[in-house]
């Protein structure tokens, strides 16, 4: 109990701490952005990756198909810019201030809709593949989507697309609005995920991720399991990449969209480095990992990609398990040893 | 009534053949032993019956509807559970969370992304007492010992409540004090839960202990059948055992 009372204060005085920021350090608001936006793409990997053990590297399809058609519908729901300019890639609309968070709003949903209707269907043709065969499957998801993509002029095909303009009259800027939008979807997804994991729903995962075989035998319906809770991580990566391609301004099919050596590559370390299979594990990885990336870009220009590599060597071989992961078996053994020692 | 019914069941994995045309009743409330040497295909008819391959002829029938093409998951809700000869048990979670999982947990979708109810918890425990397992509940299960980990397979096909518990060796590889317990305790579970019994058994001692009824399976047919005493003093069954 009053574990978890040190545990709720610790998220108060986060929450707080957070929510204040912006004002401390007025040019760096789109850094402390992101790393809400870390936070809940390693939070999403996790559903599957760590609470299901099914390893996915495909999950940046979700992110960049909630930023396209978030984009789409922030584009023509108001104007039909599309027949003024020649190239899809040039069209930039203005939109007044109601038009432009009606279009977010309207937007960001439909891009989580369509990310859930993706995850279901792809789901039910490749969940029932068992853990390094899916992994395999997922491999190729975002490359395909990005080729895709590139065809379809409608998109802007290779050339991408630009976000409306935030409206400049406005008391919250651009940034404020958006830091403070991705600290409520972040801290949202904290809880549910939390709540989840701690019902039947989280049990059933782990169940899948210790012995499949057994939790089937058992009358568990494990595939149907599985494609709720990546549908569950596709709705919020699909909401965290509309918002991405907001505050980028400018959306590109393989360098931001569907990234996979950045964004894709970065929720799995993240999530790793933290401790998959825990709720804290993603968020800690996902601060830790993010603030060395900028770091070392800022101080080591030219060395920080080795310098990011060496801290994720040295996490990989010292704390396979992640950094949570490594207190909570700790913690573990020596439950073990009590329950010896009072055995005997 | 026959709860369970096997009817001339044909298996074979390529070229070898598990089962030629077995076939055995299982009546309802019995407790029914498998014996038979190693390799005779006693596992094969477990798998067989519960759905984790499909038989390549015959029937067989649970509780009058047949089921020889559901899959595991459908058949386990129809109240047929099986236990495995190397334990089966989810290892990274710990005792009380390895039976609050095989609680019915989506008999109501509703309810899902709730925590467990109380009256989960408290068939757990009572569960977990059952078995002697009750000391041991924050440990995660991966850290039990085998013999532990049978009990605790046991006591989480029983959160169920089956109509039929299929055991493969409920005793292969535990301590021969805790074998006793364990026989108790299975006869226990068949008088006052009522759940019926079928066991795969290598232990002459358990399975004759044990079992009204045996069928002896060897080289995937099925040898003889009948009470403890004929299968015993059964000339057929001996050679089988002893290799002529």
């Amino acid at each position: 109990m009053i574990i978890k009372n040190k545990q709720n204060n610790f998220i108060w005085l986060g929450l707080a701490i957070s929510a204040i920021a912006p004002f401390f350090f007025p040019n760096h608001i789109t850094l402390l952005t992101y790393i809400w936006v870390m936070i809940i793409l390693a939070l999403t990997w996790d559903m599957l990756g760590g609470q299901t053990g099914y390893t996915s590297f495909g999950n940046i399809l979700f992110f960049g198909v909630g930023m396209y058609v978030c984009a789409v519908v922030q584009r023509d729901m108001f104007s039909s810019g599309l027949d003024r300019f020649e190239r899809v890639s040039e069209v930039v609309v203005s939109l007044n201030a109601s038009e432009y968070f009606i279009s977010l709003a309207v937007g960001t949903f439909s891009g989580a809709i369509v990310a859930v209707l993706l995850a279901v269907i792809l789901g039910s043709g490749i969940l029932g593949m068992r853990g390094h065969y899916f992994a395999i499957c997922t491999l190729g998801l975002g490359h395909a989507a990005a080729e895709i993509t590139s065809g379809i002029e409608y998109l802007g095909a290779g050339s991408g697309m630009v976000t409306p303009i935030y409206p400049s009259e406005l008391l919250v800027g651009k940034e404020g609005f958006y830091y403070y939008a991705f600290l409520l979807v972040a801290i949202t997804t904290f809880f549910l995920f939390r709540k989840i994991y701690q019902s039947q729903f989280g049990l059933a995962l782990n169940a899948i991720r210790d012995n499949e075989n057994k939790a089937e035998s058992m009358g568990i319906h494990t595939t149907q399991y599985k494609i709720a809770g990546w549908s569950i991580s596709a709705f919020f990566l699909a909401i965290a990449g509309a918002g991405v391609g907001n505050v980028i301004g400018f959306i590109d099919p393989v360098e931001i969209a569907f990234s996979g050596p950045t964004f894709g590559v970065w929720m799995i370390v993240m999530a790793i480095l933290g401790g998959k299979g825990t709720i804290w594990g993603p968020v800690l990885g996902a601060i830790i990992l993010y603030s060395a990336k900028e770091t070392f870009w800022t101080y080591l220009l030219g060395w920080d990609k080795v310098a990011l590599g060496l801290l994720i060597l040295i996490v990989v071989v010292y704390f396979p398990k992640g950094i949570l992961g490594y207190f909570k078996e700790r913690k573990q053994l020596s439950n073990s040893i009590l329950s010896q020692k009072g055995e005997s | 009534m026959d709860l369970l019914s096997v009817n001339s069941v044909n298996k074979s994995y390529g070229g070898v053949i598990a089962n030629i045309d077995v076939s055995l009743t299982v009546p309802k409330g019995k407790i029914v032993g498998i014996i038979g040497p190693n390799g005779s295909g006693k596992t094969t008819l477990f798998n067989s019956i519960v759905g984790h391959h499909p038989i390549d002829s015959g029937e067989i029938y649970f509780n009058g509807e047949e089921i020889s093409s559901l899959p595991i998951p459908k058949i386990a809700r129809l109240g047929m559970l099986r236990t495995f000869q190397q334990t089966h048990i989810y290892g990274k979670m710990t005792c009380i969370q390895n039976m609050q999982i095989s609680s019915d947990i989506d008999a109501n979708w509703k309810r899902v992304f709730n925590p467990f109810s109380k009256d989960v918890d408290e068939m757990v425990n009572e569960l977990l007492a059952f078995v002697g397992l009750y000391k041991k509940r924050f440990l995660l299960a991966g850290d039990l010992s085998f013999g532990q980990q049978k009990l605790l397979e046991f006591a989480m096909a029983l959160m169920k409540k089956p109509t039929i518990l299929l055991l493969d060796e409920p005793t292969a590889g535990v301590n021969p004090t805790l074998i006793n317990g364990l026989i108790d305790r299975l006869h226990q579970v068949n008088e006052e839960k009522g759940i019926t019994l079928l066991v795969i058994e290598h232990n002459m001692r358990v399975v004759m202990n044990l079992a009204e009824h045996i069928y002896c399976l060897a080289n995937g047919t099925m040898l003889a059948d009948g009470k403890p005493d004929e299968i015993q003093n059964d000339q057929r069954v001996i050679d089988a055992y002893l290799g002529n």
